[in-house]
């Protein structure tokens, strides 16, 4: 595959998706920022009303200094949870945005027969679709992962200005955080984003390639009610498995994989080994990427490949009718 | 030279419809061929057959390729415009230019910006916020500063004003077509093509009906304006088509010799789309 012509389909997929892959991410990280102000702004005219003093006259000051270090700790996780909670939301969003990208991705240019145009083109279809994984893995990720952070740092901040207006020295403060230890952890994460993402991924873009209208309905009523009837009567009981195997393996993993941290919850067979104290260090890539030595995670990977594969056999042989 | 594109016993079924029916023919370079046919007569399927498009039964080559297995290298040497504002809406005049020409080998920007400097389309326009005149226009220029041998374009001009009909052909016999490049086109508005056209092809249900060059067309099929009393003689000679005009019958001949029409009254050339309508008699009916 021609590196120069990937990196175009990939620039095209950006501009057509702006809206959902860059301004969702940062309006959403906007609204959380005012609406965290708008809180501690609140508080603090409620604090003031109420004659309430928090940390008045140094007194907070003085309680840090006297901190010993489990205190500090607790500190820094408070300040580190109040990094990762912005990227808690926008994973969310994110998970929405990839969600219907896919399911649009290769139906959208159908239904308004622009594919006529792109097939005009020199450009395989296996890379067509290629660019929309890439895009949909990658690149919504990382912008997404940038977003957070740059609202993380800001959160961090804006919590830490907070206090010092009640004589709490900031850079002590900030020195407690983790900021840098919080991006690695973020920006390591997309890797396994990927791989975990990927059978959903290609489910919802072979729904995409195949659906001659209304892709989400196949999407998402092919396997619910495929689950249902494989409830109803009882057809796990043939290979010895629970009814909520099926609905957690296939129905769940088909669809929501697409939403980060869903491997972390739902991928391990049995507990993972938390490396670290307590808090928020499940998110160090030292425990994270435990969820390589998952066999679900694998077979994921090996089956969303067969449906990528069958999303390009269905680019390739479907038109705009 | 070798032929453009070469079919043999080309056939394609719809779930209802033999879209196409035991199809064949041949294109030479440096032709502009127009395929005329009537609605669901099989032209867009012809043209995706070609264009690696949809599957098919039978030959095909296109430039030496194959449409069904060698689709991705096929699309490097032809251009298409398939029907009218086919753009995607979301693009920008600047868009579609850097994206074509940084993934098409044979575009050649200076050429397309110069094209388009001729229009009022400006770099931050959307295809959304064009007229259909305007989207062409665009097609127009991308598909134009391509280097392509073969170009395909599937009924261009449906829905624009005569203005961009006439400057849409205009520029493309102006500044596009040389003896190295080979177009094909489909319309139903064949009185605007018919004297750029050098090649002919009726298709009527799945079927070529008629694949000659205009120069054999014009010997071959005569129109002779005859009057009244003479109509009787006219009619025993097995016309195409008889119609009314003035009181005087207007016949249309297939390979009836010049000198025996003489004797019928004043012989004219017919018009495609007369030959159009007489040889398409009862498809819908």
């Amino acid at each position: 595959m021609n590196m120069k012509t990937f990196y175009w389909l990939i620039k095209r997929e950006f501009w057509e998706n702006r809206g959902s892959f860059l301004w969702a991410p940062v309006i959403t990280g906007g609204v959380f920022l005012l609406l965290n102000i708008m809180g501690i702004i609140t508080a603090e005219v409620l604090g003031a009303r109420h004659g309430i003093q928090i940390g008045a006259g140094g007194d907070l000051q003085h309680v840090i200094a006297q901190m010993d270090a489990g205190d500090t700790s607790k500190v820094s996780l408070t300040l580190d949870i109040a990094m990762y909670s912005a990227m808690g939301l926008l994973s969310v969003v994110l998970g929405i945005v990839v969600f219907f990208y896919c399911l649009g991705a290769l139906y959208d240019d159908r239904r308004d027969r622009s594919i006529l145009f792109w097939k005009s083109l020199p450009v395989s279809d296996a890379s067509t679709v290629l660019s929309k994984v890439v895009s949909a893995t990658l690149l919504a990720p990382v912008i997404a992962v940038v977003a957070g952070i740059a609202v993380g740092m800001l959160q961090l901040l804006i919590v830490a200005t907070t206090l010092s207006f009640h004589g709490v020295n900031m850079w002590q403060l900030l020195i407690l955080a983790h900021p840098f230890h919080v991006m690695f952890n973020l920006l390591g994460y997309i890797p396994l984003y990927f791989l975990w993402a990927l059978p959903a991924v290609g489910w919802l873009l072979l729904c995409s390639a195949w659906a001659r209208n209304k892709p989400i309905l196949w999407a998402v009523a092919l396997p619910v009610a495929t689950g249902l009837l494989v409830s109803w009567f009882g057809l796990m009981g043939l290979f010895d498995l629970p009814t909520t195997w099926f609905w957690r393996n296939i129905v769940q993993r088909g669809l929501f994989s697409v939403f980060p941290g869903t491997g972390s919850v739902f991928g391990h067979q049995g507990h993972i080994a938390v490396i670290g104290h307590s808090g928020m260090d499940f998110m160090d890539l030292g425990n994270t990427y435990q969820l390589l030595a998952s066999t679900n995670l694998w077979v994921g990977v090996v089956v969303g490949l067969g449906l990528l594969a069958g999303a390009i056999w269905f680019r390739r042989w479907r038109d705009d009718s | 030279m070798s032929a453009v594109i070469t079919a043999s016993g080309l056939s394609k079924r719809y779930k209802s419809a033999l879209a196409l029916d035991d199809v064949s023919f041949r294109i030479a370079p440096g032709r502009i061929v127009g395929l005329i046919g009537p609605n669901g007569a099989g032209k867009t399927t012809a043209l995706k057959a070609i264009l690696g498009l949809t599957d098919f039964t039978g030959e095909l080559n296109v430039l030496g390729f194959d449409p069904r297995k060698q689709r991705d290298q096929l699309m490097g040497e032809v251009c298409f415009i398939a029907d009218v504002a086919v753009l995607p809406r979301w693009i920008r005049v600047r868009q579609a230019v850097d994206f074509v020409a940084h993934v098409h080998p044979r575009f050649d920007r200076a050429k397309c910006e110069a094209f388009l400097a001729r229009t009022k389309l400006m770099p931050n326009q959307r295809v959304r916020q064009m007229s259909k005149g305007m989207i062409v226009q665009l097609h127009l220029a991308l598909v134009m500063a391509i280097d392509a041998r073969l170009l395909i374009l599937d009924e261009p001009t449906l829905g624009l004003d005569i203005l961009y009909r006439k400057q849409f052909y205009h520029s493309l016999l102006e500044d596009y077509f040389d003896e190295n490049k080979t177009i094909i086109v489909t319309t139903h508005q064949v009185e605007e093509v018919e004297h750029i056209l050098t090649d002919l092809m009726f298709i009527r249900d799945g079927k070529i009906v008629l694949d000659a060059d205009m120069d054999a067309v014009g010997e071959r099929f005569t129109e002779v304006m005859v009057n009244a009393d003479r109509a009787d003689a006219a009619r025993a000679l097995q016309p195409l088509d008889e119609r009314q005009v003035f009181g005087k019958s207007i016949f249309l001949f297939d390979g009836v010799g010049r000198a025996q029409l003489e004797a019928l009254g004043e012989l004219r050339r017919p018009s495609v789309s007369d030959l159009f309508v007489a040889t398409m008699k009862g498809t819908y009916a």
